[in-house]
This record gives structure tokens, C-alpha cells and sequence, in this order.
């Protein structure tokens, strides 16, 4: 009775045989931390959240450039963070000795928030600076700690 | 919103500890560190925006952005009087290296910053095949480089094009709100080098971010309503002419 | 490799994602969704006069299945994690059930019906041949040789039970790509809930094409007679599905111009400029109109069988063309555009590259390769016996 069906039970058995294959290839293979928080490697989390620091943050530079930040704190660059001009310094910051920020050329790095533009706020400090300075540096006569004149001049001239 | 002396006190102590573990060579998240005490959003002020693009590099910086690929980028944006449906708009290399200045006709001009906005009911984590993108307990959407297959459905899903493939490991890539680094209590490397502080880190979950008062007392879009995203980057001051 | 962009895109989107080979697979799974449906209409539905395309319809099928995985694998990033949609399947993605839709209609639907189909011929075959054939076909026979009318029997209701589920499961396999695309609401172009269905019938418009453009060639390659009675048949079914695939994309259409929403004037100037040869020219009037009314034609003058063959072969190249363009229109079409609505990007297809021209040309050519090797193995010919030269078509139908 059976023989009639007998290929169609072998075939069956072939493909319980398959599933269970699979079930075991996928409790072996699945990562542990698969489905901790979602349907996601819970561990990845962490292996992001663990990339290296490029930026080192205001506060960083304060621990060692007091005179700096100080004398920045009067200005109206105050809110500007040290690495918006300086690039990011992480590094130096770690070992100080090892890696030296550039100095920074300010015909071209003060133009970029300073030069005049449509777009930005009737508030903000810009200018045209083919008619402002003729494309001399600007620390000429600013200070780029404390950029308004009379503060520079308050303190007694260029640091 | 200006970052103030009350602000850096807060964040001093918490820039050390996170520190200590930089130095220490062993950066994973810092112990102290909760994700089910945090909310991740960001403000982001747009009659602040100067359109310097600082952001856009120091993200590149920060995060090893492959060239021509933007986690953020900056966009101008021209409207010309009453023309608020057909505004023009550029994005010079993201905005990196600043805008030219241009002639304005009659109309206004602003910039307008862009990133993911870690939405809440993201439609790119509900269409990865296998679970290699996904929603943190503390809010910030990010992609598993691991697991990612590299099928590109999440960046077809994204309605902000805030998503690409990153050509070197082929899986997908974007704005991760520097995960690594406000996971330490630092803020990510945009809102740190903006210098006007158009841009602002805040977690939605500290009933002592400035954040809350802020929304209380401003009016705040975010992009692209109408697709229910959930998104948690809200600007002030936005125009209805931005896309 | 710098690309053009006119007007304004975000600058992650100049790039185009989904390129020729994302073309490919819809139009691939789209002809096995077809065949199968045409085999079908003679299992399921008794229609005498397609029998001598049954088991072409479903080798077809078969061969094109296989092949439909490849451009998948050579698109994404990291093929090798492919697997992981098998493993981790993530329940709100319509890709990730792709795995498991393919796996059920490879295993489940066409193997098992063309196993069944054939399990007579492969059990003489097994004792017939000799050397490695010998194997491949014991193998297949799965140790089992009886062949008895009862066995027989059982593999015919079997198999009809088969080819009823797998009628739905044609339509799940190649309807949920067309959900793939018409779930995604940050695209204008693809969200849509009529998506699904405009591809399952497109699907069996080509799938229907191709069986009977093989038919013909591979009945004119055996230097036998073309039984005209089924091509006509064959060529009934494709007008009057057809007919409905055309009334839908109209409509999606008129709505879209009606309605003319904020999406509207960037995708109707896109349809004009970048999409007009590809969309108007090739897939509308070349692909639609024109086989619509060459079938249409057949069906009203009185034609010799000489005429209509070449109208058919006519109608139906142009039918799988008119498809493939449509594909193309689909996928690269809803990339061209920013989704700000303020610009234009354009799609660069390679030569020679991964997932290039060459490539694409490759993928498609062979299905037809495989196709050769089945039916070598396994002739669908109804006039074909694998031991004595006597017809001995398949009984279907007949209690």
C-alpha cells in the first residue's frame, strides 16, 4: 500500500532533513548578541560607540592653553570651540609633543565665515574683503582670540 | 542659543571622565553611560546658520568620510519673493568649503543644514532585509558595517537622502551623531565646531536640556512631515519653501 | 567619473543605487511568473489546446528561477552575507522575504511539480542511460523506481494540487517585487498601491511572450510542425491579459495627471525629456500598443496561419521588449529625479564592469543555456519518449 507512495515519503524525508540542517546551521551561525535590544547584533552598539576620538572638545584645550581661552573668553569668539579654526586635535591633545597643530593662514581660513553673503544674517559680522583689506591677512590688525579692534588695542597690542 | 559658562561647567566633568577613557586607549562606551537615560535629538537654529560649511568638514574629519559622500551637508537656498513652491537651491560640495558669494535678486537667501534626522518610525530601518540597520534604546539610528549586505533599499527608502554606500567597505553609511563621542558626553564634532551654535546636540530624555524650553517657546518644523517619520531634528526658523 | 546633474539633487543621490542588473531581476522573476501561469492554465484550467507548451512553459520557468538570484548577488555590496536574509530575516521587509517566497516556489511549487511531471521519464532514463547521466538521473529518482498506475495516479492529483497552490505563489513571487517598490513613500514614482499588480500582469504579458516565442523557435529548430491552434490560443491569452496590464498603467496615469500633486511636475517633466524614448516610444507604443493591435488584428480579419505566425512572433518580441522597458522605466526612472523635486540626475551604466551592460547581457543570455541542458535532459516535446520513438504524451486531464 505504501509502495505507491513510497517516493513522496522519501522526498518528505529529504526535506525535514533540510530544515533541521538549516535550524542547526542557524543557531550556530546567528550572532549571541542578535535580538538584545532589537532585531539587530545588540554588540554593535558598543564596537560603534568605540571608534577613536578625532575632536577633542573645547574644554580639552582649556587644561593646557589657559592664557588662550582666557583671553578668548572677553571676545566675541568666545562661543567659537578652539577646533573650528584649528582642525581637529584629539591627538595633540594626547601627546602634545608629538603631533604640532599648523599654523593656520587667515587671508583664507577668516574669509570663510566672514566674507559677505546674501545668505547669511544681516547680523553677522561679514564684509567684502577685496574692499575691506584688499586680501591682506586678517590678523594684520585682528586678533584672532579676541577679533574687535578696541579689545585688541586694550590689551595692548598684537599677542 | 549660546554655549555659556553654566554650560561648560556642566560638561567639564563629564568631558574628563570621558577623556580618561581616550587617554586610557580603552574607548568603549564609558560605564557611566545609560542608554535607556537618553533621547538623542538636535536643534537646529537656522537664522543662526552663517553657512560655513565647518560642520560639514569637521564630520568628514571626524568620521572618515569618503570624498563626494556628505553624513551632512549644507544647502543654499534662493527664494525668490513669492515663490516659496520653486525655490533655488545649491549644495557646492556639501557646502564644505563654504558658498561663493552670489548676486541676489529679489528674494531671500539662507542656508539650511541637513543630516539624518534619527527618526523615531524610520522608514530605512523597517526595510533592511536583515536587521544591520536599526534604532539605539537612546534614539540615534545606525548601521552595523558587519552585518550590512550593501543592497542599497535602505537609501532608496531614506526621504532625506541622508544615506550612501560607502564605495571602500560597500555597506551603507550615514550620520551616526557621533555615536562614539556622545556616548562619552562629548557632542558631535558639527555642534562643536559651529560658531555660531546654529547647531545643538540635545537629549530629549534630560529634563534639564535647554531643548525643552526651547521648543516651548519657539515654532519648530521638522522635514518632510507628511511622511511621518518621527524625525528628531527640528529646526527653528524654517522656511516652508525647504525641502 | 563625474555625472550631470541638472537643476538640484541632495548630494548623496547624483548616484544612482539600483542599476540595470535591479532591471533584470524583475523582468527575470516576471517570465517565470508567466510560465508558470500559462503552464498552469492547462493543469489547472483543462485548456486542451496549450498542451504542447506545458512542459517547455515550466522548464522555462526553471531555468529563467535560477538565473534570477545571480544579478541580486552580483549588486550587493557583500554577497557573501547574503545568507544572513535566510538566518535573520527581518519581518518588516519585503526583501527579506524574498528568501523564503524564492525558496517555497523553487522547492515547494516548480521542482516538485516538474519532479512529479516527469518522474516516469527519469525512472526509465535511470535504467536506460549509462556514466554520470545515469547518476544524475538515479539521483533524481530518489531511490525510488516505481512507476506503477497507481503511483502515477497519485503524482497526477498531486501534482494538480501543486500547480493550484502555485498559481497564488506565481503571483506572491513576482508581486511582492512590485511591493518591494510600491511600499517605499519617500519615492512618488514607485509608491503606489497599484505597484503589485501592474507587475503581476505585466509578469504574465512577458512570461506568456516568451513561452510562445520558444514555442515557435524551438518547434521550427526540431523541424516540426507549429500547431496553430495552440499558438492562437497562447496569443488570446496574452491579448486579453494585456489589455488589462495597459488598463492599469492608464489609470495610474490619468490619476497622476489629474491629481498633479507636488511630485507631478518633476515626473511629468522627466517622462518628457529624460524618459521619452524609453517609456513613450518603446514601452508604450513599440511594446503595448503596437502587439495589442497586431493580436487585436488576428482576431478580427481571417488570416492564413502563415500570416498569423508572423504576426505573433512580431507581437510577441516586441511584447518582451515593451516589458524590459518597462522594468527599466520602473527602476531607473524613479532614481532620476531628486526627491526634492528640484532636479535631475543620470544613470551611467558601465560596460564591463560588475554591473555593467556586459554583464546584464551575460545574465540574460544565460537562462537560455540552462534551458538547453534541461531539455536535454529532461525533452518537453509531447512527442518525445525517453526510450521508444512513439508519442507518449503525459495524460492530464483524462479520467
Amino acid at each position: 500500500m505504501f509502495e505507491d507512495i513510497e517516493h513522496l515519503i522519501r522526498l518528505a524525508v529529504v526535506m525535514a532533513i533540510a530544515v533541521v540542517a538549516f535550524l542547526v546551521l542557524r543557531a550556530a551561525v546567528v550572532p549571541s548578541s542578535f535580538g538584545q535590544y532589537g532585531h539587530y547584533r545588540g554588540a554593535a552598539i558598543a564596537e560603534i560607540a568605540a571608534r577613536p576620538i578625532a575632536f577633542a572638545g573645547h574644554d580639552v584645550c582649556g587644561a593646557c592653553h589657559t592664557d588662550i581661552v582666557e583671553q578668548k573668553k572677553l571676545g566675541k569668539h568666545a562661543v567659537v570651540s578652539c577646533e573650528a579654526c584649528h582642525g581637529a586635535l584629539a591627538r595633540h591633545g594626547d601627546d602634545p609633543t608629538a603631533v604640532t597643530p599648523t599654523k593656520l593662514d587667515t587671508s583664507v581660513l577668516c574669509s570663510r565665515c566672514h566674507e559677505a553673503n546674501s545668505a547669511k544674517p544681516k547680523s553677522f559680522p561679514q564684509v567684502v574683503t577685496a574692499d575691506h583689506s584688499g586680501g591682506i591677512g586678517c590678523d594684520t590688525c585682528h586678533q584672532p582670540h579676541t577679533p574687535k579692534i578696541e579689545e585688541k588695542i586694550a590689551t595692548g597690542g598684537k599677542k | 542659543m549660546d554655549v555659556t559658562r553654566r554650560h561648560l561647567l556642566l560638561l567639564l566633568p563629564a568631558a574628563a571622565v570621558a577623556w580618561k577613557y581616550v587617554l586610557a586607549g580603552t574607548p568603549e562606551a564609558s560605564p557611566n553611560y545609560k542608554l535607556s537615560e537618553h533621547w538623542w535629538s538636535m536643534l537646529i537654529d537656522i537664522p543662526k546658520c552663517i553657512g560655513c560649511g565647518r560642520c560639514v568638514r569637521a564630520c568628514a574629519d571626524e568620521n572618515d568620510v569618503p570624498d563626494g559622500y556628505y553624513r551632512t551637508w549644507i544647502e543654499r537656498y534662493h527664494v525668490a519673493d513669492w515663490k516659496v513652491e520653486r525655490p533655488e537651491v545649491e549644495s557646492p560640495h556639501g557646502g564644505m568649503q563654504g558658498f561663493p558669494p552670489n548676486e541676489s535678486t529679489a528674494g531671500k537667501d539662507f542656508f539650511v543644514p541637513k543630516l539624518c534626522n534619527h527618526c523615531a518610525d524610520s522608514p530605512c530601518t523597517q526595510v533592511c532585509p536583515v536587521g544591520a540597520t536599526f534604532i539605539t534604546p537612546d534614539g540615534v539610528v545606525l548601521v552595523d558595517k558587519t552585518y550590512c549586505l550593501g543592497c542599497r533599499y535602505c537609501v532608496q527608502a531614506c526621504p532625506y537622502g541622508c544615506r550612501f554606500i560607502n564605495p571602500k567597505t560597500n555597506t551603507a553609511e550615514k550620520c551616526t551623531l557621533c555615536y562614539h563621542r556622545i556616548s562619552k558626553g562629548l557632542t558631535t564634532a558639527c555642534c562643536e565646531v559651529c560658531p555660531t551654535g546654529a547647531r545643538q546636540l540635545a537629549d530629549l530624555k534630560n529634563p534639564k536640556d535647554p531643548i525643552h524650553e526651547f521648543l516651548r517657546t519657539h515654532a519648530v518644523q521638522v522635514l518632510k512631515p507628511h511622511m511621518a517619520t518621527g524625525s528628531k531634528v527640528f529646526y527653528n526658523g524654517m522656511d516652508g519653501s525647504v525641502r | 567619473m563625474q555625472i550631470p546633474v541638472e537643476g538640484f539633487m541632495y548630494p548623496n543621490e547624483v548616484e544612482l543605487q539600483w542599476g540595470v542588473l535591479i532591471v533584470l531581476y524583475p523582468f527575470i522573476t516576471g517570465l517565470v511568473a508567466g510560465a508558470f501561469i500559462l503552464a498552469s492554465l492547462e493543469r489547472v484550467f483543462r485548456v486542451e489546446a496549450v498542451k504542447p507548451t506545458y512542459r517547455l512553459a515550466l522548464l522555462t520557468a526553471l531555468a529563467f528561477l535560477l538565473v534570477a538570484p545571480l544579478p541580486l548577488q552580483l549588486h550587493l555590496g557583500h554577497p557573501e552575507r547574503s545568507f544572513e536574509m535566510y538566518l535573520t530575516p527581518h519581518r518588516s521587509s519585503a526583501m527579506a522575504m524574498f528568501g523564503f517566497i524564492y525558496l517555497w516556489y523553487l522547492m515547494a511549487v516548480l521542482l516538485l511539480e516538474i519532479w512529479l511531471d516527469y518522474r516516469r521519464d527519469i525512472v526509465l532514463k535511470s535504467q536506460a542511460s549509462i556514466g554520470m547521466v545515469r547518476l544524475f538521473y538515479r539521483v533524481l529518482t530518489l531511490g525510488s523506481s516505481n512507476i506503477s498506475e497507481r503511483s502515477l495516479r497519485i503524482d497526477e492529483r498531486l501534482g494538480y494540487f501543486i500547480t493550484l497552490v502555485g498559481i497564488p505563489s506565481a503571483f506572491l513571487l513576482h508581486g511582492y517585487v512590485g511591493f518591494i517598490f510600491g511600499s517605499v513613500k519617500a519615492n512618488p514614482w514607485w509608491s503606489s498601491p497599484l505597484m503589485p499588480i501592474v507587475f503581476i500582469f505585466s509578469a504574465m504579458v512577458s512570461g506568456i511572450a516568451v513561452v510562445m516565442l520558444l514555442y515557435m523557435v524551438s518547434t521550427w529548430l526540431r523541424g516540426r510542425e507549429i500547431e496553430i491552434r495552440c499558438l492562437d490560443k497562447i496569443a488570446q491569452y496574452l491579448f486579453y491579459t494585456f489589455i488589462i496590464d495597459f488598463s492599469l498603467e492608464m489609470l495610474d496615469l490619468l490619476q497622476r495627471i489629474y491629481e498633479a500633486d507636488e511630485s507631478f511636475r518633476t515626473l511629468d517633466f522627466m517622462v518628457h525629456t529624460r524618459l521619452w524614448k524609453s517609456q513613450v516610444i518603446v514601452q508604450i507604443l513599440l511594446g503595448t500598443v503596437t502587439p495589442i493591435a497586431l493580436i487585436g488584428l488576428t482576431r478580427i480579419l481571417k488570416l492564413t496561419g502563415t500570416a498569423r505566425k508572423r504576426i505573433y512572433a512580431l507581437a510577441g518580441s516586441l511584447t518582451v521588449i515593451g516589458i524590459f522597458a518597462m522594468r527599466w522605466n520602473v527602476v531607473i526612472g524613479g532614481q532620476l529625479f531628486s526627491k526634492s523635486f528640484l532636479g535631475y540626475t543620470t544613470y551611467k551604466m558601465g560596460f564591463a564592469t560588475r554591473e555593467g551592460l556586459l554583464t546584464a547581457i551575460v545574465l540574460m543570455i544565460l537562462p537560455f543555456v540552462i534551458l538547453w541542458v534541461l531539455v536535454k535532459l529532461l525533452p518537453p516535446w509531447p512527442d518525445a519518449d525517453p526510450l521508444t520513438a512513439s508519442d507518449t504524451t503525459p495524460a492530464h486531464g483524462t479520467s
